[in-house]
């Protein structure tokens, strides 16, 4: 359990190469930020201004007794801010803007890689761990980029404009001023590590908590059913009491780290009286510098608090990223080639060329861990194939190969005698229809699940899948036909329905070859029968590989292929494989053994009441 | 948004001490802030005075000492009320995650669980920063202003009055733009729910998307919807983006007053210098309150949004649990099952009707029919995933709903139809519906389903993890291991529905050898496609559009000649067929 749901430990934080990566994504947007920056330029500006004002005020009139001048001065301070008013409304709407924009970008570049991916990352990733980082991962980011990162310019530069300012006032007692930053720098240094660890604590039980309600609401009726409540809650609470104890640690971290700040500012404010009111005392300095100086001071400190609670923001936005980018560099290792071999218009012959595969990383399998062994079988272009086999014997795996989902440790598969690996993704997978033995059903309506994305998909395609896996009698039963709303996985649906919903979406894609993975297992055997008259006609001219357990299913097959333990163990057709007496015959012969207690067929009295197929 | 904002009461009353005990936190941190600028202005009226040096020593040591007891404070406030912000998050999270274990089946066919989801983090953390900033900067902004006030009125109430003119705009203000921000928010945390459900079934449908070749219409849709979601959030920023500078401004218009009004009064000497710039210093103390007061007008709103959407949930009564009409002394469950003109609707539309069915105890029954025709709609009201009307279903001759829920459910081991297993260990999902089990009891089960041979054949045995839902197993594998998920829990009821739909001929006959043994004893029902499946049960019954059409034996149905007998016709045929 513990491998599947707790994430690795993540390696060193390396701030500067995340922060670099990070800042790549503002890169389209500098000339906003260039725009948000000026802004905040001129309002730092503006706000150093103020007391500067003030101190106007107090030497030049109040002390000289002068009220005229004081008008001029307080219609000077409400111009400065109404100026700043509108800086700040522009720098708001500008960096937010930025900030959503980001994060679309971010949200989209993690969407489409894993869109991209291979199967094997996703039967080893949760879903609900994946959903956070698309979602709340990337919120996360949100305050760094929307509100962080600009005024953390802002901050700076007003820093740096009150630093020019009072070193210009005067030098001595800005210096004296500075002799507490370096004693700030190394708090932060210290609250650094301890609120990055908690940080990622944090991130790592907020996917715990998303991958665990994933798994269970989708599981709900199952935890009902078996009694699970009271044991489904408790491992939630302890998810949930990870996630609190790990918030706790964050807290701790900040709540000490900024009155801490506060101590060394005040320190300076402080020593700034000490000495400052000494060369009052000894008239060097006037008493309005001292008291702008006082002002400037608690300036000065105030971004510094800003700062570190930026620095927050940031620790909390390094604790994500780290995640994010963690998922961005997962390598794609099964993508189309550079320059991929044409398809064109394939004729369908399929080839199997000593295949080797197995599931597991290693590189040299064990015995065990072979799924597949030594595959090598040819289909031509528009013959019917039927793989049968028992349960776990490979027959899926064969499929999920032959559309590239995963890639062969040995060997090759080749379609019209070009190895599948050198043909272009899409291009291969557009080649086929499936009917997937784990049915899967979308979320809207019966239309959209049979169409899906494709959008050269018209009507009478919809409809004509529908009637030929005899759905249509179904669907037209519904109030709203196919706009008929259908609900996630298909709950409203019976398992047969949804089969067949499926089977209609890969009729109607028109393929190439059509791979049915026990397309009918969930069906009752009368539209079966339908199904198979309308499927004898549609396999005409394609090549189609079908599997099933019911060996009447596969009875208009050219030739049967039988897998056992992962290897090709009998190929031919029902005659042949019957004369061999290997497995294949034994499967047979357990089917047909029902005949022994057979009716009398039909030449009995028909029921009254039944007519036809209906009772 | 007081209305939205009631269910979070009892929770913020279970910390009533501790919240009171980070009100006084705050309190005193502000009010020892107070006396920071208090001092500098003694200090400065005193140099102005040109006092001695000596004195000079003791304001910067009360300035430092006001801070370190400030520092203590505000690191306990924090600590406390964002504290109890977490406390109250887990209260909830863990209280939302139970009301969902109790609710049924129905609820979740109609919610997407992307949106249940996303309504347990996100809209559970947007509660949180309600009650932990939220009431964190509420206490501070009311005791900043009221102390900075007091003194600023004791300093000269003229001059304070005036300062404060602008403060009635924005409570309007506030109350206007506070409603946008709730029903702006609203709608993006629905948004972000649904990008939230979009996500979820994409990736969990990733094999269905890369099949058919859906990777590029799913970033669309993808791209689509984050831009409707971006277009939302730009519609709340242009809100808050006046909102701060417009605070800002109206304190900004108060320094003008006081600069202006305030300095004609030093000139005409009614005020000192040092209360002057004290007043100017105090002033300056209220502009953050007021800036942390929009921003927390903007987390309560968004707090009350959320919990609205949150409260959703809580509403939705548990429909089947426990209530009055359940004994609470029901006798142990012996397995008569009985369908007494059960009528059973979905949303309206019945799906079955007047079902009259009797099984007695041990006996097997077997279920048939077409697709759609109600066969798993019939059994799932067996242990109650959906409920069937009031005296129509009953067990042991007692109407089902007296039995507690717990007791029925522990009678019945339940195959669905389609299997669900966790992203456990091959064992750990087997031994899933008991408390206590040995490896010989799993092996045991594994063997009826068969699924042993397989297992034999895995590097680790039954510790082999499958991904969610199983996905790192065959089909066939899966199904089995639900078998003996089922088997393990020693059923008086076990329920098949469909459970052989994807194993072979080979290992299905095995499988029925090993149920054979397993069934005796216990009342059980099969629901199958199979005359091979079902053709051995004490009674077959055939459902045709939710009603039962034909009821008896194999014999007996084969002499109806009706749909089973047409069935097992059409199956021989097909082997029939194969033979030439
Ligand atoms: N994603 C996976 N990761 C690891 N092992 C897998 C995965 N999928 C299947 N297996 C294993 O590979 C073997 C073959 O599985 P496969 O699904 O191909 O069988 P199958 O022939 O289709 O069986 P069934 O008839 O039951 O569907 C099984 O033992 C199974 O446990
Ligand atoms: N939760 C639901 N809400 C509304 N309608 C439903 C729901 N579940 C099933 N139905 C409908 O009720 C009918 C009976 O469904 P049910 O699942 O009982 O069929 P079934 O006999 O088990 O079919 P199958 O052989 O395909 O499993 C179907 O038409 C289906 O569309
Ligand atoms: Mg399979
Ligand atoms: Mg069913």
């Amino acid at each position: 359990m513990a491998s599947f749901h707790e994430e690795e430990a993540l390696g060193k934080a390396y701030d500067h190469r995340l922060m670099v990566r990070l800042l790549a994504y503002v890169r389209p947007y500098w000339l906003l930020v260039g725009a948000a920056l000026l802004c905040i330029l001129i309002s730092a500006g503006l706000a150093a201004i103020q007391p500067f004002l003030t101190k106007v005020a107090i030497d030049r009139y109040i002390l000289q007794h002068n009220p005229g001048g004081l008008r001029w001065i307080g219609l000077l301070f409400l111009a400065v801010l109404t100026v700043g008013f509108v800086l700040q409304f522009a720098q708001t709407v500008m960096t937010q803007w930025m900030g959503q924009r980001i994060m679309y970008d971010i949200r989209v570049e993690i969407f489409s890689h894993l869109q991209r991916l291979q199967l094997k990352f996703f039967d080893k990733n949760p879903v609900g761990r994946l959903m956070t980082r698309v979602t709340t991962d990337v919120d996360a980011l949100n305050e760094l980029f929307a509100s962080g990162l600009v005024t953390v310019f802002g901050d700076l530069l007003t820093l740096l404009a009150i630093m020019v300012v009072i070193l210009e006032l005067n030098w001595r007692l800005a210096l004296l001023t500075f002799t507490v930053v370096p004693l700030i720098i190394m708090t932060t240094t210290v609250f650094r590590r301890k609120a990055r660890q908690s940080y990622r604590d944090v991130r790592a039980a907020v996917a715990r908590i998303s991958a665990f309600l994933q798994e269970h609401v989708s599981g709900m009726s199952v935890i009902q059913l078996f009694n699970r409540e009271h044991r489904s809650f408790q491992q939630f609470d302890e998810i949930n009491e990870r996630h609190r104890k790990a918030n706790y640690d964050s807290i701790l971290a900040y709540a000490v780290f900024y009155p801490v700040v506060e101590i060394l500012g005040s320190t300076a404010v402080a020593l700034i009286i000490w000495y400052g009111g000494h060369e009052v005392l000894k008239n060097i300095l006037t008493m309005g510098t001292l008291v702008a100086f006082i002002q400037y001071s608690q300036r000065f400190f105030r971004p510094i608090q800003d700062l570190s609670e930026k620095y927050n923001i940031l620790q909390a936005a390094m604790a994500s990223s780290e995640r994010i980018f963690k998922l961005l560099d997962t390598p794609v290792t099964i993508a189309s080639p550079k320059e991929p071999g044409i398809a064109g218009e394939i004729r369908g012959e399929i080839e199997f060329q000593h295949a080797w595969f197995s599931y597991s990383d290693s590189a040299t399998p064990t015995d065990e861990e072979w799924v597949l062994k030594d595959i090598s079988f040819k289909v031509k272009p528009g013959e019917s194939v039927a793989i049968v086999g028992h349960t776990g014997a490979g027959k899926t795996t064969l499929m999920s190969l032959l559309q590239r989902f995963y890639d062969l440790n040995r060997g090759a598969i080749l379609l019209d005698g070009l190895d599948i690996r050198n043909l272009d993704l899409g291009d291969l997978r557009c080649q086929y229809g499936v009917v997937l033995q784990d049915v899967f059903i979308f979320s809207g309506t019966v239309e959209s699940n049979i169409r899906l994305g494709t959008e050269w998909i018209d009507e009478e395609q919809i409809q004509n899948a529908a009637v030929d896996v005899n759905l249509y009698d179904f669907i037209r039963e519904l109030p709203n036909g196919f706009k008929e709303e259908v609900r996630e996985r298909g709950h409203t649906l019976s398992v047969g329905q949804k089969q067949l919903m499926a089977f209609a979406r890969a009729l109607a894609h028109d393929p190439k070859i059509l791979i049915l993975d026990e397309a009918t297992s969930s069906v009752d055997t009368e539209t079966e029968l339908k199904i198979r008259e309308a499927l004898a006609r549609l396999m005409r001219g394609r090549t189609s590989i079908i599997i099933a357990h019911r060996l009447s299913t596969i009875q208009n097959c050219d030739r049967i292929i039988v897998m056992h333990k992962g290897q090709v163990r009998e190929i031919g057709n029902h005659q042949e494989l019957l004369a061999r007496r290997g497995i294949y015959y034994r499967l047979y012969q357990l089917q047909y053994r029902d005949q022994e207690d057979r009716v009398p067929p039909a030449t009995a009295l028909p029921n009254p009441a039944y007519e036809g197929n209906i009772p | 948004m007081s209305e939205n904002l009631k269910p979070l009461w009892p929770y913020v009353k279970r910390y009533r001490r501790r919240i009171a005990l980070g009100f006084v936190c705050v309190i005193v941190t502000n009010a020892v802030g107070m006396a920071f600028p208090w001092v500098l202005k003694v200090a400065i009226d005193d140099l102005v005075r040109a006092l001695t040096t000596e004195k000079l020593l003791k304001y910067p040591l009360m300035l430092i000492g006001i801070t370190l007891v400030q520092a203590v404070f505000r690191f306990s406030m924090r600590w406390v009320l964002i504290g109890i912000s977490r406390d109250i998050e887990y209260d909830l999270r863990n209280d939302l995650f139970s009301h969902l274990l109790k609710l049924s089946t129905r609820f979740y066919h109609h919610n997407r669980t992307g949106d249940l989801m996303s309504k347990a983090t996100n809209d559970v953390a947007a509660v949180r920063m309600l009650v932990g900033p939220g009431i964190m900067y509420t206490a501070n902004t009311v005791v900043a202003t009221v102390l900075a006030l007091a003194i600023m009125l004791h300093l000269d109430s003229r001059l304070t009055l005036l300062a404060l003119l602008p403060l009635p705009l924005v409570s309007v203000a506030m109350r206007y733009l506070g409603s946008l921000i709730h029903d702006r928010f609203e709608k993006i945390q629905a948004m972000f729910s649904d990008i939230s459900a979009r996500v979820q079934e994409n990736l969990s449908g990733i094999r269905v998307v890369k099949s058919f070749c859906q990777e590029d219409a799913e970033i669309e849709t993808f791209k689509r919807m984050n831009r409707e979601y971006v277009e939302k959030n730009l519609g709340l920023i242009r809100i808050w983006g006046t909102f701060y500078p417009s605070l800002e401004f109206l304190i900004g218009l108060a320094f003008v007053v006081v600069l202006w009004l305030g300095g004609l009064q030093v000139i005409s000497g009614r005020i000192s210098l040092g209360s002057f710039v004290a007043f100017n210093t105090y002033l300056g103390m209220l502009v953050w309150p007021m800036i942390a007061f929009g921003w927390v007008v903007n987390l309560v709103e968004r707090g009350a949004a959320s919990m609205g959407r949150i409260n959703v949930i809580f509403v939705t009564p548990a429909d089947i649990v426990d209530n009055d009409v359940t004994l609470s002394d029901a006798p142990p469950i012996r397995g008569d099952i009985e369908f007494r003109n059960l009528t059973f609707a979905y949303d309206g539309h019945p799906i079955l009707r007047n079902i009259n069915l009797r099984i007695s105890r041990g006996q097997r029954v077997a279920i048939v029919g077409h697709t759609g025709s109600g066969k798993s709609t019939l059994v799932q009201l067996i242990p109650r995933l959906y409920d069937a009307p009031p005296g129509t279903l009953f067990v042991d001759g007692r109407d089902i709903r007296e039995y507690p829920l717990e007791a029925l459910r522990s009678a019945i081991g339940y195959v669905p139809q389609e299997t669900f297993l966790f992203s456990e260990t091959v064992a750990e999902n087997i031994s899933f519906g008991v408390t206590h089990t040995t490896a010989e009891e799993i092996q045991r089960v594994a063997e009826v389903s068969h699924l042993h041979a397989d297992v034999r054949e895995f590097p680790k045995q039954f510790e082999t993890l499958v991904g969610e839902r199983g996905i790192t197993l065959s089909g066939g594998q899966k199904q089995r291991t639900a078998i003996s998920r089922a088997v393990l829990r020693d059923p008086k009821i076990l329920i098949l529905d469909d459970a052989l739909s994807s194993v072979d001929t080979d290992t299905e006959e095995r499988i029925l050898r090993e149920l054979d043994v397993v069934m005796r004893n216990r009342t059980s029902i099969l629901i199958s496609h199979r005359v091979s499946t079902v053709k051995n049960a004490d009674q077959i019954v055939v459902l045709h559009q939710g009603q039962i059409a034909e009821q008896g034996t194999h014999q007996e149905l084969l002499a109806h000649e009706g749909y089973y007998a047409d069935l097992y016709r059409k199956q021989l045929l097909e082997e029939e067929l194969e033979q030439i």
